[in-house]
């Protein structure tokens, strides 16, 4: 299956979960799938579908 | 802003927070983490603003953990927001992310003044305040606009002093002032601050607070403005408590003429 994962185009096995594809961070970092937070308590049940999008944020400089 | 005793400014009271500051600091703008940690120390903020952006794996150095060092409250960002729908994903993201309640919201309405959007910006208030965070909008300097938001249930009122960035200055300083003599909750000057007596002028003009990014983040040297910025927000503090002198036209002696002796011819 195919999802973009920050704007990149990923071919991931099926079942793959979001927890697989954010990279490890201890904390401040938080994930949208299809537009939509997921709580970081669910990341490891949340399994990935064709055609998603999911964009994982961090903490940068601003404002 | 209450009584002065022994030159100490009182605390701010902020979203359920008793802050000793009244700068908070932005984060964007510095050359490099170490200039903006020193900055950030000089400052003696307990406030900083961050923003969320894609994650880069190969990024050396991680801001949380500078702002966990200097102790310092996060105030996560909405920058780079055009829509309502896109501040209220952001912020929920940002609560996510920072495990805090506390949003700056920012809904621009296009990227060459970077001015707020009211009509966006209210509709998120609402949202968000109805989602159960502690609302400070980055809002225009409008009196009414700027009620709206405080009656939405807003923890502050952040009118820009001029255009993100721009150094500017209080452009309109009268309408600073109206804001601040309507407004119940505290106002916060963000954005176009340039200088030291910028930062002094807002507190003058009765402000609770400055939120200086770039003014210190892109001065020569920023450890040194922080320090400056941190002296002006605490004497124009101080001024407006002790009540300044009315403006005259004409001059008025301040040594008397009683005694004055008769030396000509």
């Amino acid at each position: 299956m195919r999802v973009v994962v920050n704007g990149e185009p990923r071919d991931l096995p099926p079942g793959t979960t979001l927890a697989a594809v954010v990279p490890e961070r201890v904390r401040g970092v938080a994930v949208a799938l299809d537009g939509e937070v997921v709580p970081h308590t669910v990341w490891a049940e949340t399994q990935l579908a064709d055609g998603q999008r999911v964009e994982i944020l961090e903490a940068k400089a601003g404002g | 802003m209450s009584a002065v005793e022994h030159g100490i400014v009182p605390p701010l009271h902020l979203g359920g927070r008793t802050l000793r500051s009244r700068l908070i600091a932005g984060t964007g703008g510095f050359r490099s983490l170490e200039a903006m940690e020193r900055a950030l120390a000089a400052s003696g903020a307990e406030v900083a603003t961050v923003a969320l952006r894609r994650i880069d794996p190969a990024a050396k150095g991680s801001i949380m953990d500078l702002l966990e060092r200097l102790g310092l409250h996060v105030l996560p960002n909405t920058a780079g927001c055009y829509t309502a729908r896109d501040a209220v994903a952001t912020a929920r993201l940002a609560r996510e992310a920072f495990d805090t309640d506390w949003i700056k919201l920012e809904v621009i309405g296009d990227d060459r003044t970077l001015l707020p959007d009211p009509i966006e910006l209210l509709r998120a208030a609402e949202e968000l305040v109805a989602d159960g965070f502690v609302v400070l909008p980055y809002t225009n300097d409008d009196p009414i606009l700027a009620r709206r938001l405080e009656e939405a249930g807003c923890a502050a009122v952040m009118p820009l002093a001029a255009p993100i960035g721009s150094g500017l200055g209080i452009r309109n300083p009268h309408n600073l002032a109206l804001i601040v003599e309507a407004a119940i909750v505290p106002v916060i000057v963000d954005a176009g601050i340039g200088t030291a007596s910028d930062a002094a002028l807002a507190l003058e003009l009765g402000a609770d607070a400055v939120l200086v990014a770039s003014a210190i983040s892109r001065a020569a040297d920023p450890e040194t403005m922080a320090i400056a910025m941190r002296k002006a927000v605490e004497a124009g503090a101080l001024a407006r408590a002790a009540g300044r002198i009315p403006r005259r036209y004409h001059a008025r002696a301040s040594t008397t003429d009683d005694g004055l002796p008769e030396l000509g011819q």
